[in-house]
């Protein structure tokens, strides 16, 4: 095994290397205090506002990918071998504006300007991708981004304007570039860091992880960074030793069998989503309610699940669909369905030195309606108040099977065994929903804070069934269905 | 005849009234923007991070910081006894807010001490290792604890009151009596606090800060250090946001690290992460409002008695214009032939709350909007038809605090706004909607804004512009006013451009500096452009007055033969560049600066009478908003708004455009989904994004249609007859509110006013529906 005791990566058009590197220096500090770029700017440290938007281009089976991340939250080690793309790279050699930046100052983009260059990045990484999109296209990619002067209207008018700009652009012009120097730095080495009390490695493959974790069964393992940067930027938890798994390539598959997807535990919620929902059309808006685009980016399926949070998004609908949870230990492997695997608040049936290999999710049985749905206060980027997901397989008018998956119900996400018993048996029907709605009281005793009250909790759970009955029907129950 | 300009060039760029992009635009939108957090740093500066109290309430028994000084970095730990100066940052001088705390607590999270390390990350984690022990006393959170256990207000209330309103209530045909509850708001600027202080010689301290009122900085650093005031210099070019969360909360910041730099030698900057700015600056003040109406068969208000009891926080700040504006507004649009009003600015164990965005004002508007809509429900009647029924009439009507309203448009605005967004066939179609009875329904109203322009403080109706023609034909401007995202400084320099006849680009713009115009008032009350315009504008009318009579001697013409025009200046029948003209002006030693003066005519108030004139002018504006909500989930969406507002005649209609757009979708959030809420502990728990939730770009209305009343023009002479902009919009989104009401009504076929409180989350909503469905 090879090992580099340095990371390196390329920063707009300058190679950086650093061997003195703790687990927890975020990028957005590497930037600002460091590297002294001060236009990506610092909003919450939480990955919730987007000011502090860059784009990571990372070489991967698909050639090379940017996407938007949040920096505050994104640890520079994570960045190893990739390119680090911030708004100081988007003026043209020339001093000309990017067509992005066009188009945000001709429709009045900015007021205050500080949440600007954020929103200018997240636009670039549309624009890249799709120079000419949608109204629903730009708000989906702009959940992130957080504007408290403009109320977004003329950022949109940007957006739909800034395919008429022309197509000048750095990363385009330096694509081969990148991907030759990307390439070249694939040595296949485990990368192994530190800075004082605090250590980073980046195993070479998945082989590697497991060796790591069984050498260092105590090291936290470090996914997108989505919940364990805020460990970092705001409570200050120092990680003395840190394994980042987010790069490995083994870990970022998905494989389709007859029966069921393959997932593997490092695939975001971004890559995700074309595969899952073209098996699971019904996830598909409560997918797009899943945090923003740049947590979409770096948060994975696996990290989600491991995270063990009640809040979680992904495990109600994955419970509902009777996920399987993969488990690795060294070269040893076990299987649980994925509603056993969390066991109290903050407690899951990992062992020390395992971890989340991949997620098989069956695909949909006969006869079964699905439904994925989420309640928050704002509709999107924000933390659910009721989560929930429901199969329920219908067999001659009657209710043969039901597996209903709450989050935010209780101290872990959780099938309501009370309710699912009331539907079994009973008639597909409007007051077998209802039944099953009374018990739920039975299930759940949730908590008040400030996210929801208990008794909005209950009730928004309940009324999710009824919802769902709704839509069985084919009666619009949900707001973007209302003419 | 070619080179004449009055052919070339009919109009100078950057002219008043033009659509310019933002000043800053181009430095925004790649990063060159330079905020108070990317200044380069001078060398050795210190970093500092406020501790904070644990509770909130009680006294401090031991303060043991010993472990915060051992630890890694620290180069200065700094308590209450620290101070040199006086303790205390309240800004209309009541003294009752110390910038560290060394006895009493009275909110959680109140600062006691402050770290000053080498880096920000160790001062921060040297924070957290200090231990104090407390003797608890018991708090009092919100409006109703405050009162159950006395509490006294921080500052003393106001009452207005006009006519008997005793014997119009007992004698009118109906009478309702009810209480709404309106919630505060974060200000979620999305650059946060931060202030750079840089030592100089002497007592000399430069405090770079992001600040909207950088003279009130200035002398509450001067307090704190026990200097005088030109000791002190504050400096700030741009802020990323302030919305009033800048007007007086950023003292605390400037105070600690200018004491701090002064007594270490070295530039100490503070920036406290998103949670502490959030639990320690204040914010948009939450409202009780009882109200007891009465009012005729045809839906006409006769009498108005409201108490307006506000959570003010643990300190007066500006609770007391805050909740005077609540008053001043709670007539809205509407005659009230008899009204008393009384306000409560109650002191609470939380963190002292001050301006945002409307100043109190939104609070009154709603109240009004709520009373109107008990009407519309008791006689089963649209509410714009009781609306357009109590609207001021033209030229007589007098509000609660005895100002006649002599320039009311909302007439004309209203029947504009009521035809372009077809507004009578869509509230039928919307009824039909909701007649289907299914899960989603929906709702419309139309809701119009009268708002007061000047401040309630008679003496902040000031300001102050410095100009300076350089010998080359270059401009240089400065004024008083600080620019937060709003365009103020691209405004002012339109109007400047527009005096001397020549293109913006020739003119500077630079940083609002406490060194160039002294005893500025805060860029707050939509005053901005009203008096920095205008004081710009004396400043160039001074200059130009030289050069006209330096021109006729110097030419040999009369006066009124020398005019400006596009870049040049007719003197006679010649055309002289305007380079070349300035420059023969300082050949003849003409003084080519000036400073600018302005104060607001007219106005008056005599605050214990609850009489005078407080507000040069009014600023209208009328919505309308059509929503659907989830009568399962509680859940909201607009699905439409149009919009129409006035700002007179516009200085820059596109930067107003973004001031009532902007202005609209933070309304809305205040009224929807951003709910401040603290534990028992009086800990507040929404504290950073993740937890308090400001609208999104797809929170916005799905169709959003708004335009500037561009027939409008301010009846007063204002600088080029535009009105304020910043805040009067703020209220349009109240329509919405009042349609996610009629959505939830619905439910009980209109029956009953469904009495929602604010904001409307998802939680409210249903839990509305569920209490009419009985």
């Amino acid at each position: 095994m090879q090992l580099r005791p340095e990371i390196r990566l390329l920063l707009n058009d300058r190679i950086v290397t650093r061997a003195r590197l703790g687990a927890t220096e975020t990028l957005l500090d590497f930037l600002r205090l460091d590297q002294r770029l001060r236009g990506t700017k610092e909003g919450c440290a939480e990955g919730d506002c987007g000011a502090c938007t860059v784009l990571v281009g990372r070489l991967g089976p698909d050639g090379l990918v940017y996407e938007p991340v949040n920096a505050c939250i994104r640890f520079l080690a994570s960045c190893d071998g990739c390119h680090v793309v911030t708004v100081e790279h988007l003026r043209g050699a020339d001093g000309g504006l990017h067509p992005v930046q066009r188009a945000m100052v001709e429709h009045h983009g900015s007021q205050c300007g500080f949440c600007t260059p954020g929103f200018v990045m997240a636009l670039y990484a549309l624009w890249m991708a799709n120079p000419h999109p949608s109204e629903a296209q730009l708000e989906r990619a702009l959940q992130g981004n957080l504007c408290r002067c403009t109320g977004y209207a003329p950022i949109i008018r940007a957006g739909l304007a800034m395919g008429g700009y022309g197509t000048t652009d750095p990363l385009i012009a330096e694509r081969a570039q990148v991907s030759a120097q990307l390439q070249a730095w694939q040595d296949g080495a485990r990368v192994d860091v530190a800075d004082g009390e605090s250590r980073a490695i980046l195993p070479a493959s998945v082989d590697d992880l497991a060796r790591v974790l069984a050498e260092h069964p105590e090291a936290r393992i470090i996914a997108g960074a989505t919940d364990v940067g805020l460990w970092v930027t705001k409570f200050l938890r120092d990680l003395p030793l840190a394994v980042f798994i987010g790069h490995l390539d083994g870990l970022r598959g998905i494989t389709e069998t007859d029966d069921a997807l393959h997932i593997g535990a490092m695939v975001s919620y971004s890559q995700a989503y074309g595969p899952l929902m073209a098996e699971f059309p019904h996830m598909a808006r409560y997918w797009d309610r899943i945090a923003g685009w740049q947590v979409r980016s770096m948060g994975t399926l696996g990290g989600n699940i491991a995270n063990g949070s009640p809040i979680g998004d992904t495990p109600p609908p994955f419970i509902a669909l009777g996920a399987r949870l993969v488990l690795r230990q060294g070269e040893a492997r076990r299987e649980l369905p994925l509603e056993e695997f969390f066991l109290d608040y903050g407690k899951q049936d990992r062992r020390a030195g395992e971890f989340v290999e991949s997620i098989i999710l069956p695909k949909p049985a006969p006869d079964t309606l699905h439904a994925a749905y989420k309640i928050s206060k704002r509709r999107d980027e924000d933390i659910s108040a009721v989560a929930a997901g429901f199969a329920v397989t219908v067999q001659g008018g009657a209710i043969a099977g039901a597996r209903l998956a709450f989050g935010g119900m209780a101290a872990t996400p959780k099938r309501a065994a009370q309710a699912e018993a009331a539907l079994i048996g009973q008639p597909f029907a409007l007051e077998s929903l209802q039944a099953a709605a009374d018990a739920l009281r039975d299930d759940f005793t949730p908590l008040s804070d400030m996210r929801a009250s208990a008794a909005y909790r209950m009730r928004a759970a309940q009324n999710l069934l009824i919802r769902f009955w709704h839509e069985s029907q084919g009666t619009p129950a949900m707001l973007e269905d209302a003419s | 005849m070619k080179d004449d300009p009055r052919n070339t060039q009919s109009r100078v760029k950057g002219a008043a009234h033009d659509s310019l992009i933002h000043d800053s635009a181009i430095k925004h939108v790649t990063g060159q923007a330079e905020y108070v957090d990317d200044i380069t740093e001078p060398a050795g500066c210190l970093h500092g991070y406020i501790g904070g109290a644990g509770i909130a309430h009680g006294r401090i028994t031991a303060l043991d910081l010993d472990a915060v000084r051992a630890a890694p970095g620290v180069v200065a730990v700094l308590s209450a006894a620290d101070i040199p100066g006086r303790n205390d940052v309240s800004p209309t001088g009541l003294m009752d807010e110390p910038i560290l705390t060394g006895d009493l607590v009275q909110y959680h999270g109140q600062p006691v001490f402050f770290v000053v390390a080498e880096t920000r990350d160790l001062a921060r984690r040297a924070c957290a290792l200090a231990r104090i022990d407390y003797d608890r006393l018991a708090a009092a959170i919100d409006i109703d604890a405050a009162e159950d256990a006395g509490y006294p207000d921080v500052t003393a209330p106001l009452k207005l009151e006009r006519g008997q309103v005793d014997a119009a209530l007992a004698s009118a045909p109906h009478r309702i009596s009810g209480q709404m509850r309106v919630g505060g708001q974060d200000h979620m600027y999305l650059e946060g606090q931060i202030a750079l202080a840089v030592p100089g010689e002497d007592d000399e301290v430069t405090v770079y800060a992001s600040t909207q009122h950088p003279s009130e900085a200035q002398h509450m650093v001067a307090h704190a250090l026990g200097v005088p005031s030109n000791a002190v210099v504050i400096n700030v070019r741009r802020m990323g946001g302030g919305f009033g969360g800048k007007e007086t909360q950023m003292n605390l910041f400037c105070a600690l690290s200018a004491v701090a730099a002064k007594k270490l030698g070295r530039a100490v900057k503070l920036r406290p992460d998103r949670d502490q700015d959030m639990e320690i600056t204040g914010k948009r003040h939450d409202f009780r409002i009882d109200y007891d109406l009465g009012f005729d068969d045809q839906g006409r208000i006769l009498g108005v008695d409201g108490v307006f009891a506000a959570r003010c926080g643990w300190s007066s700040d500006l609770s007391g214009p805050v909740t005077d504006r609540a008053l001043f507004h709670a007539d809205n649009a509407y005659y009230y032939p008899a009204v008393k009003l009384r306000s409560r600015p109650l002191k609470t164990n939380t963190v002292s709350n001050t301006a945002f965005r409307g100043f109190g004002g939104p609070q009154g508007v709603i109240a009004a909007e709520r009373m109107i809509e008990e009407i519309a429900y008791a006689l089963g009647r649209d509410p714009l038809e009781i609306r357009r029924a109590n609207f001021y009439r033209d030229g007589g009507d007098i509000t609660p605090y005895h100002q006649t309203v002599e320039d009311n448009i909302l007439h004309r605005l209203v029947d504009e706004l009521e035809a372009s967004s077809d507004y009578q066939a869509r509230r039928k179609a919307v009824l039909d909607f909701n007649a289907a009875r299914g899960v989603i329904r929906k709702g419309i109203a139309l809701t119009p804004v009268k708002f007061g322009i000047s401040f309630t403080a008679t003496w902040y109706n000031q300001a102050g512009a410095l100009l300076h023609v350089y010998n080359d034909g270059s401009i240089h401007l400065n004024h008083g006013g600080t620019e937060m995202g709003q365009g103020l400084y691209t405004k002012v320099a339109q109007v400047v451009a527009e005096a001397f006849q020549v293109d913006i680009d020739r003119i500077k713009i630079t940083k609002t500096t406490t060194e160039k115009v002294p005893n500025t008032s805060a860029t707050a009350a939509s005053s901005g452009s009203d008096l920095n315009g205008m004081a710009a504008l004396d400043a160039c009318n001074q200059i130009k007055a030289r050069l006209v009579e330096f021109a006729a001697r110097h030419w040999g013409v009369d006066a009124d033969a020398v005019q400006f025009l596009p870049g040049h200046v007719a003197v006679g029948a010649q055309m002289v560049p305007f380079n070349e003209f300035i420059h023969a002006a300082y050949m003849a030693r003409v003084q080519l600066s000036a400073a600018g003066f302005y104060k607001t005519p007219e106005i008056h108030w005599d605050r214990a009478a609850g009489k005078g004139q407080p507000f040069y002018y009014f600023a209208y504006g009328a919505a309308c908003a059509e929503v659907s909500i989830d009568t399962l989930s509680g859940e909201t969406r607009v699905d439409r708004a149009d919009v129409l507002h006035d700002v007179g005649r516009s200085l820059n209609p596109a930067l107003d455009l973004g001031q009532v757009e902007g202005a609209f979708v933070q309304g809305m959030g205040w009224l929807t989904s951003e709910e401040l809420w603290w534990d028992d502990a009086g800990r507040l728990r929404t504290h950073a994004p993740s937890t308090y939730k400001i609208p999104l770009a797809s929170d916005r209305p799905r169709i959003f249609n708004v335009r500037l009343a561009d027939w409008s023009e301010n009846v007063k002479p204002t600088i080029k007859r535009s009105k304020a902009v910043g805040e009067p919009p703020f209220m349009l989104p109240i329509s919405v509110f009042e349609a996610i009401g009629m959505a939830v009504a619905s439910v009980a076929d209109y029956r009953e006013c469904p009495r929602l409180d604010a904001p409307a989350t998802p939680e409210r909503v249903l839990m509305a529906v569920e209490r009419l469905r009985g």
